[in-house]
């Protein structure tokens, strides 16, 4: 794999206090990270493409949100992005003022990769990276399959990876594209192991 | 820059950076702040040669917000202690993001008589808070004063760079 600097990711950083913003944003560029922040979970989610159900091109190696803020909370964005298919592998990190072990176990379960408590340090920074790549080799290792899966696509009779035939595997790849308004030039059979197909 | 306020003076502060003796800043070793503000010295540099004070500066804009919130959120009758604790919360949170210490504890004491329902106990950590909020800002507009003049003075003798 190829090693890229740091300056090459691209990290979301979503919190309402406008000072908690500067200093996130301080922190990540101090770090070598190209930052974007907003101020609220939907306008997080509108950057992200997630409102309008259009595809956008979003090159966002992290998100790392604030825990508490008006309206939807930085748990409810987590949910959102793990819900989508073509977030989901983006890791986020949760920050909160409050030291409360059952919301940060809460956040762990629903699949936050890092919980940092205010004020967030320098020394914070450091534990990006390792989940930026882990996201980024899971990005890869998702788009290696769907080449496979295209390359061996025959025209009229397709089948799974598993053996079954297409139809069982339309009905789960419809209720995905439907959950996300996606178009349907995105939609494309997904042939992972982990959908019971017959 | 680290200066030892008001007890350092002048002469002695440039010697000290001069053979790059490195010691708190004087808001830090009178309890008023704490490590975190010296973490975001560590984040001033060229690119951001006003950052600290900028970020002071939103404190103070946030802070009074707050407070303001959490008078009238004393008003109310009856007491919506949730209410209240969740204003006191958020100025516990912005304090601890710049390394105001003072305000930050009596925050905490606060937050546990809104726990009790305790309003004798709230108007009296409010009066605390209120009071070290503003030392608090005095003392930051006396440092970043002195900041700008010693910033003068080192332009204007090349000798002590």
């Amino acid at each position: 794999m190829a090693i890229v600097a740091d300056s090459q990711y691209h990290v979301l950083a979503v919190d309402d206090s406008l000072m908690d913003r500067k200093l996130i944003e301080r922190l990540l560029k101090t770090s070598s990270y190209q930052v974007t922040t907003v101020d609220s979970v939907s306008k997080a989610l509108e950057f992200l493409g997630l409102l309008d159900g259009q595809q956008h091109e979003i090159d966002v190696n992290l998100i790392i949100t604030d825990y508490c803020m008006p309206g939807m909370t930085g748990y409810d964005l987590l949910k959102k992005i793990k819900e989508s298919s073509s977030l989901k592998d983006i890791p986020v990190v949760i920050m909160s003022s409050e030291n409360v072990p059952s919301r940060i176990n809460r956040c762990l379960e629903e699949g936050a990769d890092e919980f940092f408590l205010k004020p967030v340090r320098l020394s914070d920074m450091k534990k990006l990276r390792p989940h930026i790549l882990k996201g980024k080799s899971k990005e890869q290792q998702q788009q290696e399959e769907q080449q496979q899966q295209q390359q061996q696509q025959q025209p009229l009779l397709n089948t799974c990876s598993n053996g079954t035939l297409l139809n069982t595997c339309s009905n789960g790849n419809k209720r995905k594209a439907t959950d996300e308004g996606l178009s349907p030039e995105r939609r494309r059979p997904r042939f992972s192991t982990s959908h019971s197909l017959l | 820059m680290l200066v030892n306020f008001p007890n350092e003076t002048l002469p002695a502060f440039f010697s000290r950076r001069r053979n790059n003796h490195q010691t708190l800043p004087f808001p830090l070793s009178e309890g008023y702040l704490d490590e975190q503000f010296h973490q975001l010295e560590e984040l001033q540099d060229d690119v951001s040669p006003n950052f600290v004070e900028e970020v002071v500066v939103l404190f103070f804009r946030d802070s009074s917000r707050l407070i303001s919130n959490i008078e009238q959120a004393l008003e109310k009758h009856p007491q919506d202690f949730h209410g209240l604790r969740a204003c006191v919360q958020q100025l516990k949170g912005s304090s601890s993001s710049i390394g105001a210490l003072k305000v930050k504890n009596e925050c905490d004491l606060f937050r546990e008589y809104c726990d009790e329902e305790n309003k004798e106990g709230c108007l009296r950590s409010f009066q605390k808070v209120k009071k070290e909020h503003a030392i608090l800002r005095q003392k930051l507009e006396a440092y970043f004063q002195l900041l700008r003049q010693v910033g003068q003075m080192e332009r204007a003798t090349p000798s002590y760079n």
